[in-house]
């Protein structure tokens, strides 16, 4: 992926130059403050303005979406973040939203209507399949031709919002080898993070979940697990670690598959 | 004569008494909270059509699901015999439509009978693959006692019915081959059913007279005896399934799956601090608890689940939880989820038609340590047969710990306080949250 600077805009910003974005990231917890997540985040943002969308964020006015705090029983949390938010993004006029995690993506589309926030909103890899389609994203294997990419799907998006094909299809423009285990799509095995599990220890059992699953993936000896998820690449990389496999394995965001074959 | 009294005397009681405990169980579903599901009709129709009457889930594992529907099938079309054989009860007839129906009767029977052979060895291999080859899903802790007990009696059950079945047509075909039958109308001197006409000679060709009249009666009432047992059995057996898969697929959840429920109760603190002019959505003078601490908090459609529930593990071995060794099995919350509701049942037909508090709650059945495990990743609401959603309940088990109790593990306490305090749920200051835009 190059170095050049990315330069990113808020909403703020567009706002007193008299502008309007097409769309706004959401850049979401993870995003924003994890360090492995933020390359996913830059890779997105590189994949928009390579294409020319104009788009902004939210920056220090985005606060957590309340996703960890609405699956651990917070309704009341959740409600407040989603409230405020809703304010903030409906006094922006916003439209139309693209996430780069799956559960950005769940709450802000099927959970925030019924509190008063109503916009489209896509998931990255919808995004990116669309770019795709129309022709606007012209996608080669570069590094990735030939390789074996196995796809882990994301409970929140896969089962929980039924979009199994667009990952699958972009990497398949890679000219790469696309390796399924044999718990894919709606029968995929959650990396374990969901449910606000990934800010807790796990309860007594004889192996943690993410161990299970990586060693699932790794059982195909792929060059890639492609994740679509900050947290499922959180959950994988470690997996991998576990195994000592880092070496031959790599976790990578769509995103990035897609920023670094093209070097965006 | 006294037959046809007789008859009569076991028909009514046993529908009186199913009739009895079918308004128990309704009765209990009631006990939750009301829901509206009366949306969308002809999507709900559909579902049902598909995933109940078309079995579609099941084929996510076809061989268990060619079996069982080899025993579905059976059954659903045995109920045209059964017709004949309650006018007959009655009557005193034998064998009363097929003189209307002629060819078409030999060939419904013979279809029957073909369909019966298949239920038969569907059931042979249902009991094998429990008992003998001990398949996990089957076989697991929440099983023992009763629910194991339970499984293998409806499975020796639908062995005895179809025994009866063979016998009765098997002794039948012999008797109308030597022309004494006991029919009125013997029309001919074969049955030519597709399977009794082969093992009826072969295994009573030589018997009496006698005893094949006895033989006969015995699989006629035998067979009678076992549908009005079973259909009194279903109340306390999982097999109640077989009933309620139709309503419970009826009144599926028809959202995303990533869509969880939004509780207005909350809305109506949270809202007025953001809208001023915000109207409450509930009612003031019925306030509800937050989230669920006994079955009479859930809704009658999660009730409606549990007394659906067949037990058939699907949900459970595909939980990442449990297949990593944790406690927590979304089975065990519908089994328990029943269990509680029957206690309460017994409670209220105990004191005269109200609930006497019994210091008791849904926690004594599931345990925190089941509810804090969740990934809430949807994998056993993807799997069930007859559409149950497990992971519904153990988000309102939490909602009650978190927001009416303060219970929840440390570690999640400590991200409540960062998600409120800085917006995110570590410990990160809010204003650094577009740092990642400045650097390299
Ligand atoms: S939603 Fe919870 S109970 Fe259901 S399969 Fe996933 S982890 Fe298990
Ligand atoms: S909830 Fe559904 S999948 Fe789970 S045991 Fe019951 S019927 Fe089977």
């Amino acid at each position: 992926m190059s170095n050049t600077p990315i330069t990113v805009r808020t909403m703020a910003e567009m706002m007193a130059a008299g502008e309007t974005p097409e769309i706004l990231f959401w850049v979401g917890c993870s995003g924003s403050f994890d360090d492995r997540a933020k390359k996913i985040t830059k890779a997105i943002v590189r994949i928009l303005d390579h294409v020319n969308i104009k788009f902004a964020i939210l920056g220090a006015e985005e606060s957590c979406n309340g996703d960890p705090a609405k699956r651990a029983g917070n309704e009341f949390l959740f409600q407040m973040q989603a409230m405020q938010n809703i304010t903030v993004m409906n006094g922006y006029g916003i439209k139309k939203i693209v996430t780069g995690c799956p559960h950005c993506f769940n709450i802000l589309k099927n959970e925030y209507p019924a509190l008063g926030g109503n916009y489209e909103v896509i998931h990255h890899t919808q995004l990116v399949q669309d770019l795709i389609n129309q022709g606007k994203l012209k996608v080669k294997g570069g590094a990735f031709k030939g390789k074996k990419i196995v796809f882990h799907d994301p409970c929140y998006l896969g089962r929980g919002n039924d979009v199994y094909e667009a990952p699958r299809e972009i990497i398949q423009k890679l000219d790469s080898e696309l390796a399924e285990m044999k718990r894919s799509r709606a029968k995929g095995l959650c990396c374990g993070a969901g449910g606000a599990q990934m800010f807790k220890e796990a309860e007594p059992g004889n192996k943690e979940v993410n161990v299970e699953r990586t060693e699932e993936a790794l059982a195909l000896n792929p060059d890639v697990i492609a994740v679509a998820c900050p947290f499922c690449n959180t959950m994988m990389t470690d997996g991998v670690k576990n195994f000592n496999k880092e070496d031959k394995t790599k976790v990578l965001d769509i995103a990035e598959l897609i920023a670094q074959a093209n070097d965006l | 004569m006294i037959s046809s009294v007789i008859f009569a005397i076991l028909l009514i009681g046993a529908s009186v008494l199913f009739t009895i405990n079918v308004r128990k169980i309704r009765r209990n579903i009631l006990l939750g909270r009301d829901i509206s599901l009366t949306d969308n009709k002809g999507d709900r129709l559909r579902t049902m059509l598909l995933v109940a009457f078309g079995q579609q889930k099941m084929f996510s594992k076809p061989i268990p699901a060619i079996l069982h529907l080899f025993l579905y099938v059976a059954f659903i079309i045995t109920q045209i015999e059964l017709l004949e054989i309650i006018w007959d009860g009655f009557t005193g007839a034998h064998r009363a439509f097929r003189p209307a129906l002629g060819g078409f009767y030999t060939f419904m029977v013979s279809f029957i009978e073909i369909l019966s052979v298949l239920a038969f060895i569907g059931t042979i291999a249902f009991l094998s693959r429990r008992n003998l080859l001990k398949v996990p899903r089957l076989n697991m802790k929440e099983l023992k006692g009763w629910p194991m007990k339970d499984a293998n009696l409806i499975l020796l059950g639908e062995l005895s019915l179809l025994c009866f079945i063979f016998m009765m047509n098997g002794a039948d075909e012999v008797l109308y081959s030597r022309g004494e039958s006991h029919a009125v109308n013997t029309g001919g001197n074969s049955l030519g059913l597709s399977i009794s006409s082969i093992i009826g000679p072969a295994l009573f060709g030589n018997m009496s007279h006698d005893t094949l009249v006895i033989l006969e009666r015995v699989g006629w009432w035998g067979h009678i005896i076992m549908v009005f047992a079973f259909l009194n059995y279903l109340p306390i057996s999982k097999h109640l399934h077989i009933i309620l898969g139709f309503p419970n697929t009826y009144f599926s959840n028809l959202r995303k799956k990533g869509q969880f429920t939004t509780l207005e109760s909350v809305t109506d603190v949270v809202a007025p601090n953001f809208d001023p002019a915000y109207v409450a959505k509930t009612d003031p003078n019925n306030p509800q608890r937050f989230g669920v601490k006994d079955v009479q908090d859930l809704t009658w459609k999660n009730l409606l689940d549990a007394y659906t529930c067949t037990e058939c593990g699907r949900c459970t071995s595909a939980c990442p939880q449990n297949i990593t060794g944790k406690k927590l099995s979304p089975r065990k919350i519908m089994m328990d989820t029943r269990d509680r509701l029957e206690e309460v049942g017994k409670n209220i037909d105990k004191n005269k038609g109200t609930f006497v508090d019994d210091g008791k709650s849904l926690f004594d059945y599931i345990s925190t340590e089941e509810i804090w495990a969740c990934n809430t990743c949807n994998a056993c609401v993807q799997e069930c047969p007859v559409n149950i959603d497990p992971l519904a309940i153990i988000m309102d088990m939490r909602r009650f710990l978190v927001m009416e109790q303060s219970q929840s593990p440390n570690e999640l306490n400590m991200m409540f306080t960062n998600t409120e305090n800085n917006g995110a749920p570590w410990q990160f200051s809010p204003s650094d949250r577009a740092n990642w835009t400045k650097e390299n």
